[in-house]
């Protein structure tokens, strides 16, 4: 096994051995249930997940993200000091988390819809809920490493870390409502489209929303929704979309962790 | 001498019977006499028997398939099939046109009617006449089914109608009625045409335990049809629902609308209607259950509304509305209303699954009224691109902020007694 695996190995079992992440699947694991238990309606019960799901996701994926990557600093300068590539640590780092968090909302939600399982259909529109979770999961976490190699002071990095993540999850949603206020004259379709693509919590919800049967209640601009988002070539548009939000922040951490001075 | 009464009664009664008989025979020769259709026999065609038939005979069809088209019926006639024979026109014209009264189209399979856009081929087209049935048919890849103009008195009963509609344009509808008066829709299955019952300037008329889906435009559709009643029927996944315009003295009740999903698809569309009810029926899983557009004095009683996008949609127009004891159960939204809204639409004893108010005294009326316009459709209303922040965070935070601090959701739109038990439907 070369140095990323065995560092990705050690950051994972180092995540799943402390309490958190197992907290964290459990937590996923009890709510899903009960939404379940309770709500009888199996597309119902994804909606309110969706709600729990885009909330609390990227919420501890950022939390966790920036202690994991602070707190983990003195180990990280003990292996600069051995013959290991940089990308190797900091990806391996990145990745051991990263799989760690979704292996506990995936074992969590799944476990739960195990326990009360749905027609194919309805576990199709989970599998997609488990999909955004785990998306969202590496975006966060990405953000979240990206932030704490930019400001050395740690709550510095912690309060900005929590403002993205309240930016992406409510003002986002502020400012966009407030530009469709102001542009309410001009046909607006296509820009909402091109704007939820700025925002990966808005595109996962859309995404699942239009999946469930809330879908065709989205009226006339909902029909240019569905047209896109309900289309194989839109849906794998935002996919890619996603990915490139994955993919970014965590290039830039990489590139950026190249060149700090430890 | 009993014994003589005896006979001599017996002999009057049986000579009266007699006499009875005879003058019955005499009569139903004089009516009408049968004459057969069938693919081997002496008559080969419809049109011949009919060109051949008096006035009041009655034409039996024996089972075959029969090329033909274009058969004007101007005489009181029935024709009946036996194990529905199957006239097909071939794609060319319509089928029977009838100008007469008293006639009788039963029991027979009629196909393939020619598509145009000058004449309203159908299978069946009245033209003018009064009471005309048309019965327990199969109307199959017609431009119309049942074309009633001019009409009086008419029965459409037990026919189902299939079409194969691709295109609004280029697409007739299934039962269609114009300017006429007293025509019953009964048990008919209607679909893939594009409006699965269409009535305009036909009044004094009934609509009862039909079923119309998958018709391109709308299931039911009406207008300047005043004093109708629609009954028991059944309205599904039609293009864009159901739309009733123009009308007055309308009653609608016990009827099923469901799975009408679509950008422009309702429930039920009401432009101008007025001094109408609706009762006592069921709108489930459609974008809009009932959009309201300049309606006036409208009793809205009883009736389900489950899982609709908007349960209803009440236009600034839409005056002396009453929704009294329905129940509106998770709907997206329950009501939503524009900007320029008139306050004396009221609701009362309605349930909302939304409600979260409190019954101290248990005696089913909430203590709290309730308010069932919310922010966010409040807000769609003015700015409908701003769905896409459906369930999102912040939109629920607004709620939350105007639900403690009410600011600029519609203060006269409100149930002051909502009820916290589901109502019974049966009035």
């Amino acid at each position: 096994m070369n140095s990323l695996g065995k560092i990705i190995k050690y950051s994972f079992y180092d995540t799943l051995r402390s309490w958190w992440a197992l907290l964290y699947g459990l937590f996923f694991l009890i709510i899903a249930s009960t939404l379940l238990y309770f709500s009888g309606d199996f597309n119902k019960a994804i909606v309110s997940l969706l709600n729990i799901v885009l909330l609390l996701v990227p919420l501890i994926s950022t939390v966790f993200g920036t202690m994991y990557s602070y707190n983990s600093r003195e180990f990280t300068e003990l292996l600069l000091a051995q013959p290991l590539k940089r990308n190797h640590i900091f990806l391996g780092q990145y990745l051991g988390l990263t799989l760690s968090l979704v292996l506990s909302l995936s074992l969590g939600l799944g476990i739960a819809f195990l326990l009360f399982a749905g027609t194919a259909a309805e576990s199709a529109n989970l599998f997609m809920l488990i999909l955004c979770g785990c998306l969202l999961t590496g975006i966060f976490t990405g953000l979240a490493f990206l932030i704490s190699v930019l400001f050395e002071d740690r709550i510095k990095g912690f309060g900005i870390a929590i403002l993205v993540w309240l930016f992406a999850a409510v003002i986002y949603d502020g400012l966009f409502l407030a530009f469709l206020v102001a542009f309410n004259d001009y046909p607006l379709e296509k820009a909402t489209i091109g704007l939820t693509m700025f925002n990966p919590i808005d595109l996962s919800r859309i995404m699942i929303l239009l999946r469930l049967d809330t879908a065709a209640l989205l009226g006339y601009t909902g029909a240019v929704f569905n047209k896109f988002f309900g289309t194989w070539q839109g849906t794998m548009v935002s996919f890619f979309a996603l990915l490139v939000w994955v993919l970014v922040p965590l290039l830039l951490f990489l590139k950026k962790v190249q060149r700090k001075d430890f | 001498m009993v014994a003589l009464i005896n006979i001599l009664v017996k002999y009057l009664v049986y000579s009266s019977l007699v006499v009875i008989m005879l003058a019955g025979c005499a009569i139903s020769t004089a009516e009408g006499r049968s004459i057969r259709v069938s693919p081997t026999g002496q008559i080969r065609t419809v049109k011949e028997a009919v060109s051949l038939a008096k006035p009041y005979d009655t034409i039996w069809v024996a089972p075959g398939l029969y090329r033909e088209n274009n058969i004007r019926i101007n005489k009181p006639l029935a024709i009946i099939g036996r194990q529905q024979p199957v006239l097909d026109a071939g794609f060319k014209k319509g089928l029977f046109t009838i100008e007469a009264n008293n006639v009788l189209i039963a029991g027979l399979t009629i196909r393939n009617v020619e598509e145009s856009f000058v004449q309203n081929y159908a299978a069946v087209r009245v033209v003018r006449g009064s009471k005309i049935t048309v019965r327990d048919n199969i109307i199959l890849n017609t431009y119309y089914g049942v074309y009633i103009e001019r009409a009086e008195s008419c029965l459409v009963k037990n026919n189902i109608i299939r079409g194969q509609a691709k295109k609004e344009s280029t697409s007739g509808n299934a039962i269609h009625i114009w300017r006429s008066n007293a025509i019953s829709v009964i048990r008919n299955k209607v679909s893939g045409h594009r409006d699965g019952i269409y009535f305009e300037s036909a009044g004094n008329s009934l609509v009862k335990g039909n079923s119309s889906s998958g018709n391109l435009r709308y299931g039911l559709h009406f207008m300047f049809a005043d004093n109708n009643r629609y009954e028991h029927n059944r309205f599904a996944r039609n293009g864009s629902g159901i739309a009733v315009m123009y009308s007055r003295n309308i009653h609608m009740n016990d009827n099923i609308f469901e799975h009408n999903w679509g950008a422009a698809a309702y429930g039920i569309l009401l432009k101008d209607i007025a001094d109408s009810r609706i009762e006592r029926n069921i709108f489930r899983q459609n974008t809009t259950g009932i959009y309201a557009e300049g309606c006036t004095r409208l009793e809205i009683k009883n009736n389900e509304f489950r899982n609709n996008g908007w349960a209803v949609r009440l236009l600034g127009s839409s005056v002396n509305m009453a929704f009294k004891h329905n129940n509106f159960i998770q709907n997206t939204f329950e009501i939503s209303t524009s900007n320029n809204y008139s306050s004396d639409n009221t609701f009362t004893g309605n349930f909302w699954s939304s409600y979260t108010g409190y019954d101290l005294d248990r005696d089913g009326i909430g203590d709290v009224p309730h308010k069932p316009v919310t922010l966010f459709a409040y807000l769609l209303e003015d700015i409908p691109a701003s769905i896409v922040l459906l369930r999102s965070m912040f939109v629920d935070l607004l709620e939350l902020i105007e639900k403690v601090a009410p600011v600029l959701t519609p203060d006269n739109v409100r149930d002051d007694a909502p009820s916290t038990r589901l109502n019974s439907l049966k009035s």
